[in-house]
């Protein structure tokens, strides 16, 4: 629609380049939460702090892939360390993701130790496993625990800022590229950040309430309910944040606004303005203003909450893909528009996409087989007893 | 048993062999990016482009020229033709010339003022790609073009966003940033790159704006010009002479 640069009638960022945000968003989101417990002493949070510490780490350990499945020579990936150009923002990823890395590995070596430990001194392939993520060392006696527990909450504390410097970052990378007018905009990245920790919480609540569900376990309602409302005050921030950008540029009527205005109201009007902000955000901040504001049965505000964190681990995906698919659809020319619609099983296809987002739960459950990761958690039918 | 004063300490020895060969080896490694062909010297020139948009007819000869001497594959541009048409309600139109066969179709309707505007990479003096290219493959040279080493480049495409013009694409066969080197491979003998050649018109002029006596600097001395989009502070060397208030 109307004119567009030749070479941008493909869109070169897709798939890949959206799960990746929304990946490195749920790292952080999960990460925060269990730094809720873990700094700021939440006790309320105490039934997912393992829980959302193990969450941080298996999406961290997949958030490259998408980068590296997109990237046209991804054997040269490691390029981007070994000779690193300083002026790219880019640059910065491998150093801030491998900081990132080194905190959270070795704040779940501290946290679940005794745990390990405890594995450790069965019998059989996972015991030696144990044995060796403890270096060999088994010993534990309260000094030591108390020296670990500093040690996490030390951690712990390191770890806000960088979580937020990792997902920052991301929203840094679009924000900084002045060529595109949805990008460019310096509130990126405090809307990344925020973003990124409703669909760090979205997805602990939506994943906590499925394992009790299969497993029969009793959800920890206290924690539910604070997880609620914590999912409800980050998303209105975080919404706010977006319409607020929205506005600011709609009402300043800059050259940009003319194709901007054009974008949302028809080449974005129904994933941007109808699925995004009418359905995927306001239902979510009534169903959680409800569940928070009202005493309600458990069941009924469990249901409400879960629903809600559905939508909007749903309402980040889609924002992710607004900013980055939408972004390439202007034509730097501002005098039209190119169209995308994603393949199945094309490399970075929907299939690739969905692959990739289902190995962390695989490797989660893997990581609950070795270390349970709901200690605390009882079965329903015991309880009632 | 002690050492004799003169005897150097193995420890010493060894710095010594490791700190020479350090050097030797750093001796070894070419400068990056240094031009090895014999008789140019980079740091005397300072390429630049003009494109004069009064004298372009749009026949496509210099996007042909192109796509032969660089083997651009099909559906990707390292240059193009834009037309405008403005009709007498000032409504702009603008299409891009198609690679093969006539440039334009023929457009019913009236229209009050039309012209050609070829693009190409504008070399930017202080190019975004080259800034956020994060493994430095997208580089200036001393001689002012802005080139893409295919070798290192790891294809993430983040200068094809960056780049403000739509200069850049990603190589379909090759997977890494590909756009207009100015016929780096012509320019430094001598030659003129392909498109400036191939233009029937002159409607495309390339020339070193360290040289005071090109054609290139005496055109741009003589006749106004603009850049496309210099609010972006890309500062580019390519300039358009008599360009029309539409164009970005």
């Amino acid at each position: 629609m109307g004119f567009v640069f030749p070479n941008e009638v493909h869109v070169t960022w897709t798939v890949m380049i959206v799960l990746y945000p929304y990946i490195t968003g749920l790292v952080a989101g999960a990460f925060i939460v269990s730094s809720l417990y873990h700094v700021f002493g939440r006790d309320d949070l105490k039934a997912v702090a393992r829980f959302s510490l193990a969450s941080a780490f298996v999406f961290l350990l997949f958030a490259p892939l998408p980068l590296l499945v997109h990237l046209g020579q991804a054997k040269r990936a490691f390029n981007i360390m070994i000779t690193p150009n300083f002026s790219s923002a880019m640059a910065g990823f491998g150093y801030i993701y491998l900081a990132y890395m080194v905190v959270v590995v070795l704040e779940i070596w501290f946290v679940m130790r005794p745990q390990f430990i405890e594995r450790a001194r069965g019998r059989g392939a996972v015991a030696l496993l144990c044995r060796a993520i403890l270096l060999f060392n088994l010993h534990s006696d309260e000094q030591s625990r108390l020296a670990d527990r500093r040690i996490v909450r030390l951690l712990a504390g390191l770890g806000i800022p960088m979580a937020c410097l990792l997902h920052g970052y991301v929203g840094f990378l679009f924000g900084a590229l002045k060529a595109n007018p949805w990008w460019s905009t310096p509130l990126m990245f405090v809307i990344f950040i925020f973003s990124a920790i409703v669909s760090g919480i979205a997805v602990l609540i939506f994943h906590y309430f499925v394992v009790s569900w299969i497993n029969g376990w009793q959800v920890d309602q206290r924690c539910v309910r604070a997880m609620g409302k914590y999912l409800w005050g980050f998303m209105i921030v975080a919404v706010a944040l977006e319409l607020l950008e929205v506005m600011s540029i709609a009402y300043k009527q800059t050259e940009e606004w003319e194709v901007l205005s054009d974008l949302i109201e028809h080449q974005l009007f129904v994933s941007y303005v109808v699925v995004q902000f009418l359905i995927l955000s306001l239902v979510p901040f009534l169903l959680l203003g409800i569940a928070a504001l009202f005493r309600l049965r458990d069941r009924l505000s469990n249901a409400l909450t879960w629903i809600a964190a559905t939508m909007l681990l749903g309402q980040v995906l889609l924002m992710r893909w607004n900013v980055v698919i939408g972004g390439q659809l202007v034509s730097k020319s501002m005098r039209g528009f190119t169209s995308y619609f994603p393949g199945l099983w094309e490399k970075e296809g929907l299939v690739t996409a969905a692959v990739i987002f289902t190995l962390p739960f695989g490797i989660l459950y893997l990581f609950h087989r070795v270390v349970p990761l709901f200690p605390g958690a009882a079965r329903t039918d015991q309880t009632r007893v | 048993m002690t050492r004799s004063r003169r005897e150097m300490p193995r420890r010493e020895l060894l710095r010594l062999l490791a700190g020479g060969s350090g050097l030797l080896l750093v001796s070894c490694v070419p400068e990056a990016g240094a031009d090895s062909r014999k008789g140019y010297d980079w740091s005397r020139h300072y390429w630049g482009y003009a494109v004069d948009t009064t004298r372009c007819i749009g026949c496509g000869a210099c996007m042909r020229a192109c796509r032969a001497e660089n083997s651009v594959p099909h559906g990707v541009y390292r240059t193009w033709i834009e037309r405008y048409r403005v009709d007498a309600r000032g409504k702009v139109a603008v299409d891009a010339a198609r690679p093969d066969g006539p440039s334009f179709g023929v457009v019913p309707g009236e229209v009050v003022k039309a012209f050609f505007v070829p693009k190409l990479c504008n070399h930017c003096e202080r190019s975004v790609c080259t800034q956020v290219c994060p493994v430095g493959a997208s580089y200036a040279t001393k001689d002012g073009v802005v080139l893409v080493d295919e070798e290192r480049c790891i294809g993430c495409g983040y200068c094809v966003q960056a780049c403000p013009y739509g200069s850049r694409f990603i190589h379909p066969t090759l997977h890494v940033a590909s756009k207009c080197t100015l016929c780096y491979h012509r320019i430094t003998p001598g030659l003129q790159p392909a498109c400036v050649l191939a233009c029937p018109v002159e409607a495309r002029l390339f020339g070193d704006l360290k040289d005071p006596k090109s054609r290139l600097t005496t055109i741009l001395r003589q006749r106004r010009y603009r850049l496309l989009r210099p609010e972006m502070g890309t500062h580019p060397k390519c300039y358009y002479i008599g360009l029309d208030a539409e164009v970005v």
